[in-house]
């Protein structure tokens, strides 16, 4: 029976002892994520009811910088928007912001996979994540679960070589 | 004031509400990403789970109300895609995407509205990522000009008299 669970508790555990299915509770702030994550679900819906778009960042991003007529000035407003609320919220809270914990060559390279991927995958977190999973599509579904894989295998490759974050 | 302007007022009013709950939900802050993404790293902050969570919670009820409506209240038709296939090219790039995700802690949104507190690692992400959408868009419309004159070529080889 002891040794039973001295065998569960070794399984968690990696070569220095740490308990590696530790949780951070101090770091946990489900209300704010909640709260946060109703205002981008709203955000999005207010786009989805008056405009019949999807509120998708790389998409709005990407249709800037490969400009179609008649395409430009709502993305142009959408972008103008995130500034707009960036800056109220930094007014409030500008704990709320952080930098990247990666140096910064690290960091360029982390934007060009994202550029790149993006573009390719035809959308981000928002596009595939809140909205294409609100839609039900198995597209965005297999996107999603897609990044969220390599997400997780990038941060926890980047902590075994740099340390943790 | 047009249709066009009021467009462009909802799509403000999006923008707005987007980054302020970017901001709210914890997702402009890396270290919290990356502690959400390294589920085995020993400190696991599960928390942005939620923001997904309650972003969908809103946005799918509301796609279930407005569900078979003609059209958006300020525009003609629904832009919205209409692909369900799922072929390679989406999984590499969701793959590629996740990657640099998990590497800086930035996704695309979170890395635009950080830009307004101007931290360098901000800068430098969203500057790497638009120079890298500049880049494959334009790589794409040369491959996809080239393969078209190829296959232009192609056909005026196959009518040329022998």
């Amino acid at each position: 029976m002891r040794s039973a669970q001295i065998n569960r508790r070794r399984v968690f555990r990696d070569a220095k002892g740490t308990n590696v299915a530790n949780m951070n509770w101090d770091a946990f702030t489900p209300w704010s994520a909640l709260a946060g994550g109703a205002l981008i679900g709203t955000a999005a819906s207010i786009l989805l009811i008056f405009n019949g778009r999807v509120a998708g960042i790389s998409g709005v991003l990407g249709g800037l910088l490969v400009p179609k007529q008649g395409e430009v000035s709502w993305r142009l407003a959408f972008a103008i928007g995130l500034a707009v609320g960036g800056v109220l919220m930094l007014a409030l809270s500008p704990e709320s912001f952080g930098a990247s914990p990666r140096a910064l060559p690290l960091v360029a390279v982390a934007g060009a996979f994202v550029g790149v991927g993006t573009r390719i995958g035809n959308g981000c977190t928002s596009g595939h994540g809140v909205c294409g999973l609100s839609r039900l599509s198995v597209r965005s579904l297999a996107a999603t679960l897609t990044f969220m894989a390599t997400g997780f295998l990038a941060a926890t490759a980047a902590r075994f070589f740099l340390g943790a974050a | 004031m047009n249709s066009i302007r009021k467009n462009d007022l909802a799509a403000l009013a999006t923008g707005t509400l987007f980054g302020a709950g970017l901001v709210v939900s914890g997702m402009t802050l890396p270290s919290k990403v990356i502690g959400f993404l390294d589920v085995l790293g020993g400190q696991w902050d599960p928390s942005l789970g939620l923001v997904m969570g309650g972003a969908i919670a809103v946005h799918a009820v509301v796609y279930r109300l407005i569900q078979g409506r003609p059209s958006p209240l300020l525009a003609e038709r629904w832009s919205l895609p209409m692909r369900e296939d799922i072929d390679s090219r989406l999984l590499f790039g969701a793959a590629l995407f996740g990657i640099g995700w998990g590497l800086g802690g930035f996704c695309p949104g979170p890395g635009l509205v950080s830009l307004v507190a101007g931290a360098s690692s901000s800068i430098v992400f969203v500057a790497a990522m638009l120079i890298a959408m500049l880049g494959t868009a334009k790589l794409e419309t040369y491959l996809a000009g080239r393969s078209a004159r190829n296959a232009l070529s192609a056909s005026n080889d196959e009518s040329r008299p022998a």
